[in-house]
Order: C-alpha cells, then sequence, then structure tokens
C-alpha cells in the first residue's frame, strides 16, 4: 500500500460495499518555497493535523500556463528567491518523516523534459514523494514522463479536462495511477465565486472511476469548504483539491509578516470542514 | 537522418521528427484539436483559399516585389577580397501592409476565425507589429481584439499601442515575469484556455503546440511561393543563398519553405547575437540553446539547468524570444537550414547601410538578416544571388536606433 492508496482507505472501502463515503480526502496544494523551503515542513505538518489527506507540491517554473496569477505569482518570488528543483526536493525530503500523508508534486513537463525524466523522477522518488502530477502533459505526449515514473516506484497522474471527450477521458484515466486529476471547470487556475457544477461533474467522475479503478480527485476553482462539500457529495469525487484559494492565503500571511504554516492550517481547518 | 525536404510534415501528431508537438494542459486539446481540422477543412476549401487570396491582393498588397538592391551590393563588393559580391535581391515584405510580414497570417487566422464561427480574436505581441497585424484584421472583419503585450515591450514600442487602440484592439499590458514577449504569450495561452469558445489565439510565429507552427507556415509561406515563382521568371533561375532572421522564425519559415526541396538553393536563418554569447545576452536558441518545452512544444530554448526560461536580450523586440518554432530545430539537425548569429551591433550598422545605400529603413529584426547577408554576398560570386526576406520596416524602430547610434558616439564612460 502506497501513502497515497492509505490515503483513500475509507473511500475504497465504502465503495467496494457500495456506499458513498462518509469522508472524502482534502488534498491541499502549496508553491515549494513560498514562504521558503526551511518552512516547509512545518507547513506539512500542520496541514496535517488540520486535515489534509495528501499535499500536492508545486515545483515552481518560469511559465506556468496552466495557472492563474495567484500560483504564477507566487512561482515567480519562488524562483527569485532561488528555489530549483532540486532543492524543493532537498526540502521535500528534510519533511517526509515528520508527516504520514501521500506527498505529490505537481511540475511542468518543461522541467521534467530538462532533467530528464528518468532521473527527475528518480530523485522525486528519493526525496519520498509518492507521485507526480504532470500537469501539461497531454495523452500523446504522457508515456515519455508516466513510464519513468512508474519505473521509479511513483504515482503518475494526468489531468482530465471538461472539454475532454469521454472517450479521450477514459484513456486519460486508465494511464493514470494513485488517482485521478479532474478539472472541475475548464480554464486556470484560480479562486471562483460560486460553486463548479458538482451536477454535471458527477457523470464525468462516474466515468474516469470506471475507467481507471483509481479514486478521482477533483480540483480547479474550489476555494470554500461548501465547494469541497458539493465537490464530494453532488459530485461524488474522492477528494477535493485546492490550490489558488489556499496559496492566496499563504501569500497574504507572509505580507503580515507569518511563516505559512498558521494561514495554511487555519484554511485547510475551515475548508476540512466541507468533508463531513 | 530524416529526409530534409520532406513536404509532409509536420506528421498527425504535429511533430516535425523529434521536435513540435504539443504539451499543453488537457483543457486547451479539445480547442486545438477543433482547429486543426478547421483549417484542414479550410485548406482543401477552393472558396477559402479565393478569399484569402483576395485579401492579400486587394488588402495587404500582395504580391510584393522582388528588388534588386544594387548600391547594398556594392557595398557587400567594396568589402570583398576580390572586388566583386553576389547580388543582393530584396523580398519586400516591408511593402506589405502595416509594414511587416505579420500581416499575412493574421489575415489568414482571421478569416479562419470567422469560418470557425469566432467573434473574438487574441494574439500576443512583441515589438507590437503581429499586434498592429491582428488588430488590422479584426477590425477588417469585424471581430473583437484583445492584444496581450508586455508591459516593458509596450513602453518600447508605444506606436504601435496607439495603432492598436486606433483600430479598436485592446492592449492587455502583461506586468509579470519579464514583461516580454513569452510573458505576454502565457497571457493568451491562459485566456484561449477559458475562452476557446468564442475566442481564436491567432499566434504570431511558428511556434506554440500543433497545428500552430503548421498553420502559420502556410500563412506565411505564400512569401516564398512569390518568391520562387518570382526568381525563375525574373532570372530564370533560382538563388544562390536565401537569407531570413529568425526570432521565433514566421519570416524564415515563410520564405525557406518553398524553397526547401531545392537543394541547389542555400538557406540561412540568422538568430540575434545580442550583447555576447553569455547566458541572458542574446536570444538565439538555435545556435547556444538545446532541445527543451517551451509554449506546447519541443523546439530548441534557451533554459538555465533546471528547465526555468532563460533571460534573452536582443536590440531588436521581434527577435527577443527564447525559442524558436520547431520546423526550424528540425532544419537544424537535417542539415537543410544553416543558422548562425548576428549581433546588436552589426545589426545596427546593417540597419544605417541599408538606410543610406537604398533609401529603406528596415526593421531591426530584419537588420540581423542583411548583416549577414551583406558577409556572405562579399563571399560569394557577382552571378549569384542572395535573396534576403526584407520581413519589414524599420519605422517603428527609429526612436530605439537613434537612441542606440547616440550612446554608440559617445565616449565609454
Amino acid at each position: 500500500m502506497t501513502r497515497i492508496d492509505d490515503a483513500f482507505t475509507d473511500v475504497r472501502a465504502a465503495r467496494a460495499a457500495g456506499r458513498a463515503p462518509s469522508r472524502g480526502v482534502l488534498a491541499p496544494f502549496v508553491v515549494a518555497g513560498r514562504p521558503s523551503l526551511a518552512a516547509l515542513p512545518d507547513m506539512l505538518v500542520a496541514m496535517e493535523r488540520a486535515g489534509a489527506g495528501i499535499v500536492e507540491i508545486g515545483i515552481p517554473f518560469s511559465d506556468p500556463i496552466a495557472d492563474g496569477p495567484v500560483i504564477a505569482g507566487a512561482m515567480h518570488k519562488a524562483l527569485l528567491d532561488g528555489v530549483t528543483p532540486h532543492t524543493a526536493l532537498e526540502a521535500i525530503g528534510a519533511a517526509r518523516d515528520r508527516v504520514k500523508m501521500g506527498l505529490v508534486a505537481m511540475v511542468s513537463v518543461s522541467i521534467v523534459q530538462r532533467l530528464g525524466a528518468a532521473a527527475f523522477c528518480r530523485e522525486c522518488a528519493a526525496a519520498g514523494l509518492d507521485g507526480v502530477i504532470f500537469p501539461d502533459a497531454p495523452l500523446e505526449e504522457a508515456p515519455r514522463f508516466t513510464e519513468p515514473a512508474r519505473e521509479a516506484g511513483l504515482d503518475a497522474v494526468l489531468l482530465v479536462a471538461p472539454s475532454s471527450p469521454p472517450e479521450r477521458a477514459a484513456e486519460i484515466a486508465s494511464m493514470c495511477s494513485g488517482f485521478v486529476y479532474m478539472l472541475a471547470r475548464a480554464g486556470l487556475t484560480g479562486e471562483r465565486e460560486g460553486a463548479p457544477d458538482a451536477a454535471a461533474l458527477r457523470e464525468r467522475v462516474h466515468a474516469a472511476r470506471a475507467a481507471s479503478g483509481l479514486p478521482v480527485a477533483c480540483g480547479f476553482g474550489i476555494s470554500r469548504p461548501e465547494h469541497v462539500r458539493a465537490i464530494l457529495r453532488q459530485a461524488d469525487a474522492d477528494a477535493a483539491i485546492v490550490g489558488s484559494a489556499l496559496v492566496r492565503r499563504i501569500e497574504d500571511g507572509i505580507g503580515r509578516g507569518e511563516d505559512g504554516a498558521h494561514a495554511a492550517s487555519a484554511f485547510v481547518a475551515e475548508l476540512a470542514a466541507g468533508l463531513d | 537522418m530524416p529526409n530534409p525536404t520532406a513536404t509532409t510534415l509536420p506528421d498527425a501528431r504535429g511533430r516535425f521528427g523529434a521536435y513540435g508537438g504539443a504539451f499543453v494542459p488537457e483543457t486547451l486539446v479539445g480547442a486545438l484539436r477543433e482547429l486543426a481540422q478547421a483549417y484542414d477543412d479550410a485548406r482543401r476549401d477552393p472558396a477559402f483559399q479565393r478569399e484569402l487570396d483576395r485579401t492579400l491582393a486587394d488588402f495587404v498588397g500582395r504580391p510584393t516585389p522582388l528588388c534588386f538592391a544594387p548600391r547594398l551590393t556594392e557595398l557587400a563588393a567594396s568589402r570583398s577580397k576580390t572586388g566583386g559580391a553576389a547580388q543582393i535581391w530584396l523580398k519586400r515584405e516591408d511593402l506589405c501592409h502595416t509594414g511587416a510580414h505579420k500581416i499575412n497570417n493574421t489575415m489568414g487566422q482571421a478569416l479562419l476565425a470567422k469560418r470557425m464561427g469566432r467573434t473574438r480574436i487574441i494574439a500576443e505581441t512583441g515589438a507590437g507589429q503581429h499586434g498592429v497585424a491582428s488588430a488590422t484584421a479584426a477590425s477588417r472583419m469585424g471581430l473583437s481584439c484583445d492584444v496581450y503585450m508586455g508591459s516593458e515591450d509596450a513602453r518600447r514600442q508605444r506606436l504601435n499601442v496607439v495603432r492598436m487602440r486606433l483600430m479598436g484592439a485592446r492592449v492587455i499590458e502583461v506586468d509579470s515575469g519579464s514583461r516580454t514577449l513569452k510573458d505576454a504569450t502565457n497571457e493568451a495561452m491562459r485566456d484561449w484556455m477559458g475562452s476557446s469558445d468564442t475566442t481564436l489565439y491567432i499566434i504570431g510565429s511558428v511556434v506554440g503546440p500543433h497545428p500552430f507552427p503548421m498553420i502559420v507556415r502556410d500563412f506565411q509561406s505564400v512569401i516564398g511561393r512569390e518568391a520562387r515563382e518570382q526568381c525563375l521568371r525574373e532570372w530564370n533561375a533560382l538563388p544562390d543563398c536565401v537569407v531570413a532572421c529568425v526570432g521565433g522564425g514566421s519570416n524564415a519559415a515563410g520564405i525557406f519553405h518553398p524553397f526547401a526541396q531545392d537543394e541547389g538553393v542555400a538557406l540561412v536563418g540568422v538568430e540575434a547575437g545580442g550583447r555576447s554569447t553569455n547566458a541572458g545576452d542574446h536570444a538565439a536558441p538555435l545556435a547556444f540553446g538545446s532541445p527543451g518545452v517551451l509554449h506546447g512544444s519541443m523546439s530548441y530554448v534557451l533554459q538555465d539547468e533546471h528547465g526555468q526560461t532563460a533571460d534573452v536580450h536582443s536590440c531588436s523586440a521581434g527577435l527577443d524570444y527564447p525559442g524558436v518554432g520547431p520546423e526550424h530545430a528540425y532544419w537544424k539537425d537535417a542539415g537543410r537550414v544553416r543558422y548562425t548569429h548576428v549581433g546588436d551591433d552589426a545589426a545596427l550598422d546593417a540597419f544605417v547601410a541599408m538606410s543610406e545605400t537604398e533609401g529603406i529603413i528596415p526593421a531591426l529584426e530584419t537588420s540581423h538578416a542583411l548583416a549577414h547577408a551583406i558577409d556572405l554576398a562579399a563571399t560569394m560570386q557577382p552571378d549569384q544571388r542572395v535573396l534576403v526576406n526584407l520581413s519589414g520596416r524599420g519605422d517603428k524602430d527609429v526612436d530605439e536606433a537613434a537612441r542606440l547610434l547616440e550612446a554608440r558616439q559617445k565616449p565609454a564612460q
């Protein structure tokens, strides 16, 4: 059992018994190096205590085209501080033994390609990561990234979009391991006023779960406890991913001179209310 | 080695050999496929081709002339060891409406946008020429138009910002990253991810994910097709060498592609050598970069060892880009095109020389090609011919050139 499988133990048991899970998984996203790499271990510990089941750690990239201004801005600041993929993975390695939850990196294929997919994935595994999300690797280009990840013993996660036709969505889902990342909306990462259209998502979530046999995590535009609840209850997803809304709170905290752990754990705790 | 003269590229996956493809978030895949399908239908449709041809003739001013440059040729000869030089000929894309080749592509893509039922186009721009050409196409065809432009570029190219706004486009200044072309491209892609139902992204060069490099090359290939016919008509021969500047590489791809199967025609692409060969001082990925992924395609790219996009520099905003079209990467590896680079100073010299000898103020981008063409012609025979793609006029650059020339006259501090 991997740590990612562990996160979904209850979910799987409920699904196997034909029940809806009583409690889904919360998967917050943070940018490595914000506020600092040294702060990452404490932040992860605080988020785990506050109810995170899996944490996604974004490796800063200079040109993250799928990210909205909040995450792109945080990545830019991390890069100005000199954060590199190697130092980010070192920091993750330093944090690994302090938390039990699953840790996955989210990284642009521009970086993976430059470092070499096999070498990068081995480095991720050595740092104690459990998986890698490749947000800009479409189906056609995916094997050159997913196969080295699996060879390194990592789960490899790809994204399914609302615009992915059903057959293609099933094919993407079946190439994933660990979980499937389903975009709750078109467009970019970022907070939105309204809740995602959970009812419309439900059918796609079911299809992805059926195609892959994996849990399905939904992200993009999820920023409130009631969004988390809608994703888990109405859309029947297994996990809710929260990125920009959390990153914004961490950035706001940094603006007040905080270390990030407090802002992160407070907001994760708030979101976790949506799990029940 | 792949066949460098293949005309069937890219393949179905958008690959030019090992290069190209579509490394994009899944959110964009549907829009790219729809575009590829619509383009495939359009290019087989004689009515679309007729409308495009008519637009290029009546509105853009095509065909552009093929023009001998006698005094520039004399200048080259004066620098030659033998006292003779190859004749320098110009393909006058500077005479296109709006002053550069960019409009060949924007009119084509805007027609495509209308055919696809889109009501809005978006574009990225560096020097502003592609932005102006997009605004022009949108105005002509009744589409709304938003142009993303780095705030640093908007400051440097204020005139083009005014031109775009006059034609009804909204210019959105981008404050992220380096505030130049690459950041404007990021923002345009982000916009399109959420807007592709109503909007077509008109990319300005032969870069980005498939099918953009193919579509832009095809629309720009009118340059090379015309030039090839004009050469045969005028000389009953093909040029010995074709020279073009390469930023993203659209004017070069446009003139090279129709000559790619003519084995006797040497093709030379000229990148921006900037201030020096040190990282960050130039914008020459084919010379100094290595294969990697930027803006959705695999090509030569300037990245640091960690995969972050490197800083670039050129005196010419239109060449100031860390990537290059995937077909150029393919041509480089296949040996079909020779790529070289020319620095800021040499480009500025050529800018002055061209203005003084031929009465044509060239764009600073184009001046890189001219600088190399003069040197090259000086090594060739008088019965040979060098064809330069005069990709744009330099009105937009006169302030910047004046500033650079003035700085040059001051003694170093």
